[in-house]
């Protein structure tokens, strides 16, 4: 197991470097709590990783401001690295720029789908077009045959679909 | 601000910016409050939805906020104390937040006038000399952005809609547009907040809501009611009979049980 005080005793850059790549394969085995099959890496949310002052320091953005997951994720991400070792360990909140979708990873995109949630799309949502809901292709038929049943659903970062061709209804990971 | 001013001066300019701060925070968490009333009584499963997620996006932006203007008082207040522990008086909403929900129209209608008036407002704020607030208001902005698109697709889909619901939001507005004045009627803590560049003027807003709400009323086909020039001062603390009921539901556990945690 390694430790920050431990990897600090021995010099130079790549010791540096190793530990916050180990951090980081720490990291990518947390789940987010409301989506397991996605890690917190993958939704794009951990913004750094710096090891100074033998203290590891993560940067965390929420999601949404009122995402309740937002205090569980910390806790879970302070216990894994104290778990591996990682102490002390810095969680520091990171507001900007706000998070976006589109730091969901190409592997985390991949989850989703196979999830069942369809992901996101690279756009950003506009004010302008008031009844314009994003065109999205169904998780399970790839059907781009579907229509959305409400723009919220069980979470602050879902909307509810329905599949015109399969019948079946899914979840729609927004843009934002 | 001069590297050189007097402590003194330095504590003063942050007790006026942490006063000014409050006010968007509480605007967010009684407008987040008077929502949430609305979880298991919507008129539909999906409008229960998204007014629990409109309510659940203030309430956050109000936790930001209200951290943000504790530490500025430095007297080492937190959100929750800032929450559950001020009397009404101290609150600086303005009064348009506080106003009851009365219908699924009104509650529209209400939340249409603000959220448009939180768009100007936190676009403009992203620009704010003060960096903590831009942060938080370039966060924000994003989500009004989605709150605009819920609330005027349904004052479009209601004013535009049965004879009855039509009615009933067009009463709605004309009853809440006097509420309106006080989001660009600017006072001294306005003005100086102007001057240091932490917040935009607010009579400048008003042009670029009024295009947002009357494009939304065309739509709509309600009739924009007239202006009423009556001042009121929601946050400089001077509210309607409406929130202390709204405070009584959020503060009574806390008041009850000081400091219980879950």
């Amino acid at each position: 197991m390694s430790t920050v005080s431990a990897a600090s005793k021995q010099s130079g850059l790549d010791v540096l470097h190793s530990t916050e790549r180990e951090v980081w394969g720490v990291l990518e085995r947390v789940p987010d709590p409301e989506i397991p099959v996605l890690s917190v890496v993958d939704l794009g949310i951990i913004r750094h990783v710096r090891v100074a002052e033998g203290s590891v320091h993560v940067g965390v953005s929420p999601t949404y401001s009122g995402c309740p997951a937002t205090e569980v994720i910390r806790s879970l991400i302070g216990h894994a690295l104290r778990t591996a070792g990682f102490e002390p360990a810095q969680i520091e909140d990171v507001l900007s720029p706000p998070w976006s979708s589109d730091w969901i990873s190409t592997e985390g995109h991949r989850k989703l789908k196979a999830f069942g949630i369809a992901p996101p799309e690279k756009t950003v949502s506009r004010v302008r077009h008031l009844f314009a809901a994003p065109r999205v292709a169904c998780p399970r038929c790839d059907s781009t045959q579907t229509e959305r049943i409400s723009e919220f659903g069980s979470t602050p970062c879902k909307a509810h679909y329905r599949c015109l061709s399969c019948a079946e209804p899914f979840d729609h990971f927004k843009c934002i | 601000m001069s590297a050189a001013a007097p402590r003194s001066t330095m504590a003063a300019l942050d007790a006026q910016r942490s006063r000014y701060v409050l006010r968007l925070a509480d605007t967010s968490l009684i407008l987040g409050q008077r929502l949430a009333e609305w979880v298991g009584h919507a008129p539909a499963l999906e409008e229960d939805l998204g007014l629990a997620n409109l309510s659940l996006d203030l309430i956050g932006q109000a936790r930001l906020l209200l951290t943000y203007a504790g530490e500025l008082e430095g007297s080492g207040r937190d959100e929750d104390q800032l929450a559950y522990f001020r009397d009404g008086p101290d609150f600086l909403n303005v009064a348009l937040a506080e106003q009851p929900n009365g219908d699924f129209g009104r509650t529209i209608v209400r939340q249409c006038l603000l959220d448009a008036w939180q768009l100007e407002l936190y676009s403009e704020l992203q620009q704010s000399t003060d960096r903590r607030l831009a942060e938080i208001a370039a966060k924000a902005l994003k989500e009004t952005q989605y709150h605009f698109r819920y609330s005027a697709s349904w004052l479009i889909r209601l004013g535009d809609g049965t004879e009855e619901s039509h009615a009933r939001v067009q009463s709605a507005l004309d009853e809440l547009w006097r509420f309106t004045n006080e989001l660009f009627a600017p006072d001294a803590l306005d003005d100086a907040m102007a001057a240091q560049g932490v917040a935009p003027r607010l009579p400048e807003l008003r042009s670029r809501w009024l295009a947002h709400i009357e494009a939304v009323l065309r739509e709509a086909t309600l009739k924009r009611p007239m202006d009423v020039n009556y001042p009121w001062h929601g946050k400089r603390g001077q509210h309607s009979e409406h929130l202390g009921y709204v405070l009584a539901e959020m503060q009574f556990l806390q008041r009850t049980y000081p400091d219980s945690r879950w």
